[in-house]
């Protein structure tokens, strides 16, 4: 079977599973299953067995963690996820706002990817940075604060 | 936007230089200078505890369990490994304090893990760092390598025979995990679903082993209190509530962010730092402690002191000291709506109690919201509530409830209104 994982992040997964004592290798899933989705955007079931195989873990427990925390992808997503929280602290600083302009403006509801493979829309739960709401993630790890409609046009017209 | 009044965690720290959170910014602070004092005079670690307890320094994660008696319930004499976590998955909704801590001022959270080792005799820690402020996380890892450069973390620190060993690790999207035997399976690279207590982590924790769990704030306030002592901690604060607080303002306020100010300010004056009610509007209602605590209102809130013992008495609770603010626009079924979603969004599903019962609740809210409620439906919730509460393996069941109690207790005319009208009280 061909190699999903580059080498660079197979390196990067053996940085997170020094952190660990030897024999809790399976500690470094969470940090292993981040650096797989960030090289390829989501986890598809193949990739899912390159890292239990790499963490000497069987694949199933590697895809329990996948499923049980919310910002793995298990299915595709466009090039740039833009997750969006709508919790009360936000929504009272126009957070649905900014959810409902980014639902007009990419012509797609929540779960759901634009027909160019751009932009997927999710709905995220709290991120604590209720102070900078509205708050959006941009692909799990950028995030961007005060999004009112005119910042959103701002950020969606720098991601190529 | 984090804002200085009085205290101690950001003393000193100047939000606008942009490497404030570097090392060599913490040190000219008088940050490492209790790490130093300690190590060079070689000082007993129970002394250490002692200074702690004195303080009064209560977990500033959301239950405030006393920090110095906590470190106390290692097993006596226990020789082996030994584990320290600080908890940074902040995801109560509202709470935004310890993002900031990380932001200014990391080294004071390494700092005080480096010392709380020391006090424990652990030897090896663990920072977990909720998902969503990965940038952080990364910043974390950076400061991690500069103390361990500086010779203040890693073997023979600081030339002595002490060590221990610091890393991050981050979730990546589940509230759960905030809560702290979930945060040990997540750890462990399971799912995080929480564990029965007894055994509490400081008997079997992290890998089986004794481990000690404490909030970012709580070791973040440890150098202070060691650099000065825990009795002029204690005098920041009041009884029970010692020293001062951050306190994260959501909502319609013209200032939101984090304050850090004494327990037992008045809520009207946090109010004021935080610019007042946004538009000039009216004080509909507070929740002064994170989503999960009753809600408060206007008048109740306006004569609340923000401490411990104040909020409990007024009914509901400090928590992580997450203060969310609402005006007389916000409809208090909608608010619910969506805080019950969260709860059921994020219920781990381990215990029937909580995967189905937030469900429930979560359902006959926004029936109620969607003008489609029926007459039973309040007392429906509050059985529901009965039924969850206290019977689940951790406190998230509970959390769910505390906001429909509160809600229900001081807002029913508007659940009654919505059921008979079909529609809003408040347009």
């Amino acid at each position: 079977m061909p190699q999903l994982l580059s080498n660079e992040a197979r390196a990067l997964i053996d940085r997170e599973v020094a952190k660990y004592p030897a024999e809790h290798k399976r500690s470094a899933v969470m940090g292993a299953l981040r650096i797989a989705q960030t090289e390829h955007r989501w986890l598809s079931e193949e990739l899912v067995a390159e890292v239990a195989d790499y963490l000497q873990m069987a694949p199933v427990a590697v895809y329990e963690v996948a499923s049980f925390y919310n910002m793995y992808d298990l299915k595709p997503v466009g090039r740039y996820k833009l997750t969006v929280c709508t919790n009360l602290p936000c929504a009272l600083s126009g957070g649905v706002t900014a959810a409902e302009y980014l639902k007009q403006k990419l012509g797609i509801g929540f779960g759901e990817t634009t027909a160019d493979g751009k932009f997927t829309l999710v709905e995220g739960e709290c991120m604590g940075a209720c102070g900078s709401a509205p708050v959006m993630l941009v692909n799990n790890h950028k995030m961007c604060a005060s999004m009112t409609p005119d910042e959103i046009d701002k950020k969606l017209g720098e991601l190529e | 936007m984090t804002v200085y009044v009085k205290g101690i965690v950001f003393e000193n720290v100047d939000f606008d230089l942009p490497r404030c959170w570097s090392i060599d910014q913490y040190i000219q602070r008088g940050g490492y200078a209790a790490l130093k004092k300690i190590v060079a005079e070689k000082i007993a670690p129970e002394a250490v505890i002692e200074e702690v307890k004195a303080s009064g320094l209560r977990g500033r994660g959301g239950a405030g369990f006393p920090t110095g008696l906590k470190w106390t319930f290692l097993p006596k004499g226990y020789v082996g490994q030994k584990y320290l976590v600080c908890n940074t998955d902040e995801g109560e909704p509202g709470t935004f304090k310890d993002r900031d801590i990380l932001a200014y001022n990391p080294h004071a959270v390494i700092e005080g893990m480096i010392l709380a080792a020391w006090a424990t005799g652990a030897t090896v820690g663990y920072n977990y760092i909720h998902g969503e402020i990965f940038e952080l996380y990364q910043q974390f890892e950076a400061a991690i390598e500069e103390a361990r450069a500086a010779g203040f973390l890693g073997d023979n620190i600081l030339g002595s025979s002490f060590s221990f060993q610091l890393h991050a690790h981050h979730g990546y999207g589940a509230y759960i995990c905030g809560e702290e035997s979930a945060l040990l399976e997540s750890i462990e690279g399971k799912k995080g679903q929480p564990r029965y207590k007894p055994p509490f982590p400081a008997v079997v924790g992290l890998y089986g082993k004794p481990t000690i769990i404490n909030n970012t704030e709580t070791f973040a306030s440890i150098p202070w209190i060691l650099r000065n002592s825990g009795q002029e901690f204690q005098a920041l604060g009041k009884p029970n509530s010692g020293g001062t607080k951050l306190f994260s303002v959501s909502g319609h306020v013209n200032r939101p962010g984090n304050y850090e100010i004494p327990l037992g300010t008045p809520f009207a004056e946090l109010l004021d730092m935080a610019g007042g009610m946004r538009g000039g509007k009216k004080l509909k209602a507070v929740i002064p402690g994170g989503s999960s605590a009753p809600v408060l209102p206007a008048d109740i809130a306006m004569n609340l002191t923000m401490d411990f013992d104040a909020i409990a008495k007024a009914g509901s609770m400090l928590g992580s000291g997450a203060v969310i603010v609402m005006d007389e626009t916000v409809c208090m079924v909608k608010a619910l709506e969506r805080l019950s979603y969260f709860y059921f969004e994020e219920s781990c599903g381990q215990c029937t109690p909580c995967r189905e019962g937030t469900g429930w609740l979560y359902r006959i809210v926004h029936r109620i919201e969607h003008g489609e409620g029926r007459p039973e439906d309040l007392e429906l919730l509050a059985s529901i509530g009965d039924n969850i509460a206290g019977r689940t393996i951790c406190a998230l069941g509970d959390a769910a409830v505390l906001p429909v109690r509160g809600m229900l207790k001081h807002f029913r005319d508007e659940f009654e209104y919505h059921i008979a009208n079909k529609r809003c009280l408040v347009g």
